[in-house]
């Protein structure tokens, strides 16, 4: 059988077509972009060296605490959906809970949500007046907790941290219960007959089996985090002030404002970040495909 | 031994239950505010509406031109769902059956599109190189470009388990490339092709980013930048907002309670079986 006549690569053709012309291009003609001055107020484009980068990094401009709250975000974001997904996922395998599918269902919901969507949702329920968490918060007589979630700008971070973790958590969930399921019981059964306790056997059995379920959906959750625009774009638009503005947020308002260098500057600052953490991702799936 | 398990059992279910309303409570006071009267759904509480407005939907729908939106929508996820399960099921045909040189790095240099971040304003000078700015279909193709890397990386695992035996039966039996692709390999995997198309179906009516970027006729605008622009206008009435909400979410729950299994299988598939 010849290969190559059986399985031309040119079928392969569209989606390299699609993928290369409106996702790859862009992403190189943005680190091209990154070097000049293009904006919407001139026509001609021209060199400007490494002039928006050092805009970035100044001290006067706000820039780096962008860059550090996307950071913040996704580490937060990323260890708080793990620990919680995987406490979730092992409470929901329990042989004691009744009504599974149930439960399980109801934390997946939020994931088939638009995170606009979500964030709308939350937008309306943390009103500091008219809001249902203050409103819940007053009537059992906690007043001192009913906050401005979102307008202060101590805790807007924190809302959106939390908010983001209430959306996310059941897809950490979900694939867990997957892994959990994988492991056959026998290790178990070995584990109790040699006096093992349940600590001992999520520590010793559980955790090394799912870890490179872990590591995956780990990596998947970083380079969410630090792409994430919509949900902070519907809770708060980056304010009050500045003080939930992200990478994607301010290349938003860049291209907004016409300074399309600054945006496409800021989204190679992304790119490199995300390709680094992407170039491991594809490394632990090439891995996988060679031991099957 | 049944009443040493009482207490365990009795503490495991209502940390489930109580895990559960987390989820559920949010959604339920929108839901419950959609149905009240305007001075009712100034204070959200889980009180059960005096009247039920049904008309809040009416009116939503009419002043939120919902008709037109969710159309729109239905036509970017429903045709970006199809392109990309058509594409992205060639490709997984030929590349992992013939890995050859160009194959493999043809196949990786697709999925490190998996986690790229769109560069979205450079995005943007090449729909208008290529006039696609402002048009449905520019906006289809760019969803088809965002969502086909963890299509293909998917697709790829189901059809390197179709044995390649049948291949060569069908290859005796005076199949060429397309015959074979689309009499034998496509049926065998339309379990995975349903996965995908569900999923990619959701991930567009989701998007919000990418309309926001590259439409700016109203008369294109899918469900959630017309919802996001009427929250805008109507922030001070709940209850209009929570219908549109209602609204925007409904045929996505639809498609997730039809298709649970699928999702589920997809959603795992991407990060266990790899």
């Amino acid at each position: 059988m010849n290969k190559n006549k059986t399985y031309p690569s040119y079928l392969a053709f569209g989606t390299v077509a699609i993928y290369f012309v409106f996702l790859f291009l862009p992403g190189v003609l943005g680190i091209f972009y990154s070097f000049t001055d293009w904006n919407s107020f001139h026509p001609e484009v021209n060199f400007v060296g490494l002039s928006n980068y050092q805009r970035i990094i100044a001290p006067n401009q706000k820039y780096m605490d962008y860059i550090s709250n996307t950071v913040i975000f996704t580490i937060a974001t990323t260890l708080a959906k793990s620990a919680l997904g995987i406490l979730l996922a092992l409470l929901l395998t329990h042989k004691l809970v009744l009504g599974k599918a149930l439960h399980r269902m109801a934390i997946f919901t939020p994931l088939v949500m638009s995170y606009l969507v979500v964030g709308l949702v939350f937008k309306s329920l943390l009103h500091p007046a008219t809001g249902f968490v203050n409103i819940a918060l007053r009537s059992v007589r906690l007043d001192f907790l009913a906050n401005n979630w979102l307008s202060d700008a101590s805790l807007a971070l924190g809302t959106v941290i939390s908010v983001d973790t209430w959306k996310g958590v059941g897809y950490i969930m979900v694939v867990t219960i997957a892994g959990l399921k994988s492991i056959s019981a026998t290790y178990y059964e070995a584990a109790e007959i040699d006096g093992a306790n349940y600590w001992q056997r999520f520590l010793h059995i559980t955790l090394p089996l799912i870890w490179p379920v872990l590591l995956t959906i780990t990596i998947l959750n970083l380079t969410y985090g630090l792409r994430v625009f919509d949900i902070i774009y519907a809770l708060t638009n980056g304010g009050p002030g500045h003080a939930t503005d992200v990478i994607n947020t301010a290349v938003f308002s860049a291209f907004s404002k016409g300074d399309y260098a600054m945006g496409t500057t800021l989204s190679t600052v992304l790119f490199v970040f995300v390709m680094a953490i992407s170039y491991f991702l594809v490394k632990m799936m090439e891995n996988k495909g060679e031991e099957l | 031994m049944k009443r040493k398990m009482l207490l365990p059992g009795l503490t495991v279910n209502l940390t489930a239950l109580l895990c559960s309303m987390v989820f559920i409570i949010p959604l339920t006071v929108v839901f419950l505010n959609a149905f009240k009267t305007r001075a009712e759904s100034n204070t959200m509480t889980l009180r059960l509406p005096t009247v039920w407005m049904i008309e809040n939907f009416f009116v939503v729908i009419e002043r939120g031109k919902l008709a037109t939106s969710f159309l729109n929508s239905l036509l970017y996820a429903g045709s970006g769902a199809i392109l990309i399960a058509l594409v992205v099921s060639l490709a997984a045909f030929v590349l992992s059956r013939n890995h050859s040189r160009l194959n493999r790095f043809l196949y990786y240099f697709v999925i490190l599109g998996i986690a790229m971040p769109m560069s979205y304003i450079s995005l943007m000078k090449i729909m208008q190189i290529t006039q696609l700015l402002n048009t449905r279909v520019g906006l289809i193709l760019i969803y088809a470009a965002v969502n086909i890397p963890i299509s293909l990386f998917i697709m790829y695992g189901f059809v390197r388990n179709i044995s390649v035996e049948i291949d060569e039966a069908a290859i005796i039996d005076g199949c060429n490339a397309f015959a074979l692709y689309a009499k034998v390999i496509l049926p065998l995997l339309s379990p995975v092709i349903v996965t995908i198309c569900i999923l990619n179906f959701m991930a567009i009516w989701n998007d919000f980013t990418m309309p926001l970027y590259y439409l700016n006729h109203s008369s294109r605008w899918p469900m959630t930048l017309a919802v996001y622009n009427f929250f805008g206008m109507f922030e001070n009435q709940w209850n209009y907002v929570s219908a549109n909400i209602i609204l925007t979410i409904a045929p996505v729950l639809l498609v997730f309670i039809l298709g649970q299994k699928y999702i589920v299988d997809g959603i795992s598939a991407g990060a266990v079986k790899g």
